[in-house]
Parts: C-alpha cells; sequence; structure tokens
C-alpha cells in the first residue's frame, strides 16, 4: 500500500480571537519528510496543534484532509485513529497512569474492540523499541511523564510514535532542549520509522536537527505564512546566513504572530 | 431549639441485648452506661456538613438473624471474588448482617497466640484483653452521640490480637455483608498489636441489596504498642439510602507505625471520622483516602494526624472523585501538640469535579503547638484538565476512556495501596461502575 497524502488548503487559523496562520498550503506525502523552519513566534506549532485539533485553537478559514477525508470534521482521537500523529513541544503529565497502560489503551483504540493486542506480544515490542531508544525499561511502569526530563519525554514520544506507527507524523520542536546524544537517539527513531508508508513533518528552530534527519523538502514560516520551499540546501543557508538575510530578500518587516509558549 | 431525641430503645432493651449474649456484666454496664449519657451527650460536628437532618437514630429492628457459611466454596459469588477462594491459610471472617458466618485463623496463628474472633465471643472469651483495650485507649465512649450509641448497641464487629513479637505476614481479612435491608450495623473492629508485632488487616463492607433505609455506626480502634505495625485498609461499599457514621481512630505507641488505606465508596450520605494518635516519640501514621461521590449524596471526610509524642510523622493524602449532584468534603487536619518537638505533619487533598452540579470541598488545617516542627499542606478541586485530555485522545483514545485514564489515575494512589490483590481488584471495579 502506498502512503498517505496529507494537504492543506489556505488554512487560516486563530487563537483567542487572534489570526495566527494566514493562509497556509502544504502538501506531505507518504515516504516525504518535511522541515517547517522559522523564527520564535510565526505560527509554527499553531500549524501544528490546528491539525491535531487543540481545543485552544479555531480554524477560521481553508481545509486539512488526509486522503481525501476531511481532517477538521474528525475529534482529536479520530484523527489520531486516522493515522495522524503529533510529537508534541510539551507533552502533559498523566499521573496514576502507567507509561505502559497508557500505550496499550492507545493501540487497542487503533485496533478495535475484540482485535487488542496481546499482553506479552506488547510486552515484547515496547522492550524492543524502548531498547532502541535507549530507554530505561522501568519508565514502561512509571506514570506518563511524570518527573520525566526533558530528554526522557522527548524520547518517549518517539517511542509512541514507534509503537503507533502513523501515517503522518508531526514532531514539533522535538529537538528543543536536547543534548546531541539525546538529540541523536530521537533522529535514530525518526530515520527507523522512514519507508513510504511514512510521511513526517518536522517543526523546528534550528537546522541542527536536519543534520541527523534529512529532509526531502524544507519550508520557511514567517508571519503565519510559509514564504519560501526547497530542499536539504535551504535549512543549510539559512544555518549559515540566518533568518534576517531571506526577510531582506523578501521584504518582510518583523512582526510577532505568536506568543511563546 | 432542643436536640432531645426519643430514641426507640431504654434500659431495658439494652439490658436485653447483653442478656441474650450472655455478655460479662462488665460489658453490659458499659452499654447502660453509654446509654445513660446518650441524651446528654451533643451530636458530632462534622466541619462544614450540616447533619442535625440526618438519621442516625430512629431503626425498627437492631438485630437481624441470618444463616452463616458453612464453607468457603458455599459463598455467594459476589463474596467470592473478594477473597483468594484458593489460599489455603486464609485468615479470614465474614459477618453477615449481625451473624459471625465465617471464620478461619490458621494453626500457625493460633499456636503463636493471635486471636482472632467475633467481638460478641471475644468479650465472653477473652474479657480481660477486650476489657483493657476496648473504647480505653482510642475511642470513648462518652466523646459525642454517636459513640455512647455506639457503645450502647454494638451488634456485631471483630477482634484482633496480634502477641508480642509476632510478625504475620498474610493478611487477615473481615467481610461484613449487609444483605438484609433491615439490618442496622453498630459494628465495632478492634485491632491491637503489642509491642514488636506486625499485621496487615483488611475490611470489606459491602452491601448486595440495592437500596436499604438502615442505619450504620461503625467503630474501628487500631492499636499499635511499643514498635508495632498495623497495616489496615477498608473499602466500604455499602448501599444507597444508609445512613453512616464511621469513625476509625489508631494509637500508636513509642516507634509504633500505622498506616490506613481506605476505599470509602458508599452510595449513601456518609459521615467519616479518621483519626490518629501518635501518643509514642517516633511513631509514623500515614492515611491515604479515595472516594467517589454520585447521585444526591454528601459525604464529608475528615481525616486527622494529632502528634503527641517527639519525631512523630504523619502524613495524609485524600483524593476525591465527585459527580452528578453529589457532595464531597475533605476535612485534613494536622494537630501538633505541646512538646511534640522535631516532628512532621503532610497533607495533601484534592477533589475532581466531573459535573457541573457537583460540589466539592478541601480544608486543609494546621495546628500547632510547638516551635520546633515542620508542616505542609496542599488541597485543590478542580475539573479534568482539558489539554491532558487532548494529549491522550491524540494517540487515538476516546474521550471516555482518555477520562477512565486520568480518574483511575487520580485514585491511583491510595488503590494501589491496597494489600489484597482482590481487593483491589475490588475497588477498581466499585470506581469503575460508579465513575462510569
Amino acid at each position: 500500500m502506498a502512503g498517505s497524502t496529507l494537504t492543506i488548503k489556505d488554512l487560516h487559523v486563530a487563537i483567542d480571537g487572534k489570526e495566527i496562520l494566514k493562509g497556509v498550503n502544504l502538501e506531505i506525502k507518504g515516504g516525504e519528510i518535511h522541515a517547517i523552519m522559522g523564527p520564535n513566534g510565526t505560527g509554527k506549532s499553531t500549524l501544528s496543534s490546528a491539525i491535531m485539533g487543540h481545543p485552544k485553537y479555531e480554524v477560521t478559514s481553508g481545509s486539512i484532509t488526509l486522503d481525501g477525508q476531511n481532517v477538521l470534521e474528525m475529534e482529536v482521537d479520530e484523527r489520531a485513529r486516522a493515522g495522524l500523529f503529533l510529537a508534541m513541544q510539551y507533552p502533559s503529565e498523566i499521573s496514576g497512569v502507567t507509561n505502559a497502560d497508557f500505550l496499550r489503551s492507545a493501540i487497542n483504540a487503533r485496533r478495535g474492540e475484540g482485535n487488542e493486542v496481546s499482553l506479552m506480544k506488547f510486552i515484547r515490542q515496547m522492550d524492543k523499541q524502548m531498547e532502541f531508544l535507549e530507554m530505561d525499561l522501568d519508565m514502561a511502569q512509571r506514570y506518563l511523564n511524570e518527573g520525566f526530563s526533558g530528554g526522557e519525554k522527548k524520547r518517549n514520544e518517539i517511542l509512541q510514535l514507534m509503537m503507533l506507527e502513523p501515517k503522518i507524523a508531526i514532531l514539533d520542536e522535538i529537538d528543543s532542549g536536547l543534548d546531541i546524544d539525546a538529540l541523536k537517539v530521537v533522529s535514530k527513531g525518526v530515520n527507523q520509522m522512514r519507508g513510504e508508508d511514512f510521511g513526517c513533518l518536522i517543526i523546528t528552530h534550528y537546522q541542527r536537527l536536519l543534520n541527523y534527519i534529512t529532509p526531502d523538502h524544507v519550508h520557511v514560516m514567517m508571519q503565519g505564512r510559509i514564504v519560501t520551499s526547497g530542499g536539504p540546501e535551504l535549512a543549510q543557508r539559512l544555518e549559515a546566513e540566518g533568518y534576517e538575510g531571506l526577510k531582506k530578500e523578501l521584504g518582510i518587516e518583523d512582526e510577532t504572530v505568536e506568543q511563546e509558549a | 431549639m432542643t436536640t432531645e431525641t426519643k430514641l426507640p430503645f431504654d434500659k431495658g432493651f439494652v439490658s436485653s441485648i447483653a442478656k441474650q449474649n450472655s455478655e460479662p456484666a462488665w460489658f453490659e454496664e458499659l452499654r447502660l452506661k453509654a446509654l445513660e449519657q446518650l441524651n446528654i451527650l451533643p451530636m458530632p460536628r462534622p466541619d462544614k456538613t450540616k447533619i442535625d437532618k440526618w438519621n442516625f437514630t430512629q431503626f425498627d429492628q437492631h438485630t437481624v438473624k441470618s444463616e452463616s457459611f458453612s464453607s468457603i466454596e458455599g459463598l455467594p459469588e459476589n463474596l467470592k471474588a473478594l477473597i483468594d477462594v484458593n489460599a489455603a491459610n486464609a485468615n479470614l471472617y465474614i459477618q453477615r448482617n449481625q451473624t459471625p458466618a465465617f471464620l478461619s485463623l490458621s494453626e500457625d496463628l493460633k499456636a503463636k497466640g493471635v486471636i482472632f474472633t467475633d467481638l460478641l465471643t471475644a468479650v465472653k472469651e477473652h474479657g480481660d484483653l477486650v476489657k483493657k483495650y476496648y473504647m480505653t485507649q482510642a475511642i470513648n465512649a462518652d466523646e459525642h452521640r454517636l459513640t455512647a450509641l455506639h457503645a450502647a448497641l454494638v451488634n456485631g464487629g471483630v477482634f484482633l490480637y496480634v502477641p508480642k513479637n509476632v510478625e504475620i505476614t498474610e493478611p487477615i481479612q473481615s467481610v461484613f455483608l449487609h444483605d438484609d435491608a433491615n439490618a442496622n450495623l453498630f459494628n465495632h473492629v478492634l485491632v491491637v498489636a503489642e509491642d514488636n508485632s506486625s499485621v496487615v488487616y483488611v475490611e470489606n463492607y459491602i452491601s448486595t441489596v440495592e437500596e436499604s433505609a438502615g442505619l450504620v455506626n461503625i467503630l474501628t480502634e487500631a492499636i499499635a504498642n511499643t514498635n508495632a505495625r498495623i497495616q489496615y485498609g477498608a473499602v466500604d461499599h455499602l448501599a444507597k439510602g444508609m445512613t453512616t457514621y464511621v469513625n476509625r481512630r489508631g494509637a500508636a505507641g513509642r516507634d509504633a507505625r500505622i498506616e490506613w488505606a481506605l476505599g470509602l465508596m458508599n452510595e449513601g450520605d456518609t459521615i467519616s471520622d479518621n483519626t490518629t494518635n501518635l501518643l509514642g516519640d517516633g511513631s509514623y501514621g500515614d492515611t491515604k483516602t479515595v472516594t467517589v461521590g454520585r447521585g444526591d449524596q454528601t459525604q464529608n471526610f475528615t481525616t486527622k494526624v494529632v502528634h503527641f509524642g517527639r519525631n512523630t510523622q504523619g502524613n495524609i493524602l485524600n483524593h476525591g472523585v465527585v459527580k452528578d449532584s453529589a457532595t464531597i468534603i475533605f476535612n485534613g487536619i494536622g494537630k501538633i501538640e505541646h512538646g511534640a518537638s522535631k516532628s512532621d505533619s503532610e497533607q495533601t487533598s484534592r477533589v475532581l469535579m466531573l459535573s457541573e452540579k457537583a460540589r466539592g470541598d478541601a480544608n486543609p488545617g494546621l495546628l500547632i503547638d510547638e516551635d520546633d516542627v515542620m508542616a505542609g499542606h496542599a488541597a485543590s478541586v478542580g475539573r479534568v484538565d482539558p489539554v491532558q485530555l487532548y494529549y491522550l485522545m491524540s494517540r487515538g483514545v476516546p474521550k471516555v476512556e482518555a477520562e477512565r485514564l486520568v480518574i483511575h489515575g487520580f485514585l491511583a494512589p491510595v488503590v494501589n495501596e491496597l494489600p489484597i490483590e482482590k481487593v483491589k481488584e475490588q475497588l477498581v471495579e466499585v470506581i469503575e461502575r460508579k465513575v462510569r
């Protein structure tokens, strides 16, 4: 089976009545890795939250479809079961719910009643992926993200990604706050997922992550729009010149549209 | 306004209870003395709940007769679900309404001098021990009208005695079955752990009737003498319509430990008082409580640790979930008496509200009469965090299941403490049914 396609057309998104995204167009296909870069506060995280359906974000116009299905009409959990995944910048902590119990609930929710994963198979799979991500196996029995360090939380997001095997994944600043070793491990996880059936959108502020995960397409977002797109060389140019040169070239004046979270 | 209540019993009636049970004279006297004081003693005053319209005293039948059970195999299924039927050494007491219906205690424990028997048998067969500890060290009959009422009318319960230096590893379990809507429970549990002993005791109060107007007046005394340890687990699940007063109190001697894990799941209006008195230096008290309120029930939980000894440590953790138009009130009290230096009193009470009409209240209280101490408290009343739900749902978990996970997670700190696996499972199942 060929991969899925996520299509975003002329997307406008507001938060508390203030417009953040002002017409975003983007298409991500299975097998492709896209990166969105841009200065802080330009709407990158808003895009990821809007795709997943965060309750605070309001889509005022435009469309998001996954293989032609209208994503905006789906509840958050339906979007996930349709094949979307968002590795969050700030994952919630859920006290009293173990990592393992939660992941099993999530897997079983996808598989549906009567088709639940066997406990043994689940444990084997989870152990395998945790080892791959160089995680302490005890983390399976710890409460979901509770007391996890920044790096542990990010690894845990990638663990969920690998266990749930979505069609299209969005990684929202998965590299922020990571040391180089953790960054390598997280990248290893994402690269492991690469394949025809897997499409990925990486949102990042820094070019550093893209040294480990080579994107097929790079987009630059400023002031709520994608202002330019290119190949991996675009990321390298930004690393060398910063965003200022690009701004000048495109004639963009400074204006922040998104509050730093 | 007069608070005089006409009681449905008199001296002759109370005497006849004692006669019927062939109780020793001292026990009958204790009943009669309590009866005399009844009308002059005030009702207890739980903070933030008015109980003057609640019925704690009017009832028809003091004792109902029930069949006993001849074997574990012969138990009804809903009781079997609570116990480990396969355990060869089950230390188990089952009381059916007022009738002692089943008892087993391992030969090993008997040989070590452990006593485990129904209370009314214990007053006859182990009178000296019961007399020494019954309503003398932890709870007194003349504290208020409901303790006196209890002392006058006690009609069931169990006595567990662990002699010096005996450490019991396997849990001791009581099941108080309420399966007759006419039954009223004046139940008394007395657990005594002598010096250097340790015991794990778990009890279930369970109603199998849908609804009952029965009265419940439960007193528990857990007495841990020097360096003894009592782990006390309980799951209360009494029927809708039953008005409950339950008072579980601990008295800890020097270096003793008392740890409570209480799943308070009654369906009716409930006043619960759980106090641990840290009497001896170096003693330790830990209370964990979970509850779920639903329908239109009102529940008030006072959890208190009183520090008398030096270097004592008291912890309180209360978690409650409330839905429909029910009310839950947590009153956490850490009291450090003058002289209890180097003591530490900590408490946390949290209420999670699942509906608009539900009411929750968490009142922290620290009463400190000594300078050189540590104390801390945290209290919160809130709703399920929408961002948490979003996170769980973003992995494909439907909203209802996501809420279920958050709620179970919220109650887990106490559920996980219950020392009998079967009882833990039952509590999870009760929670499941109540929050659905």
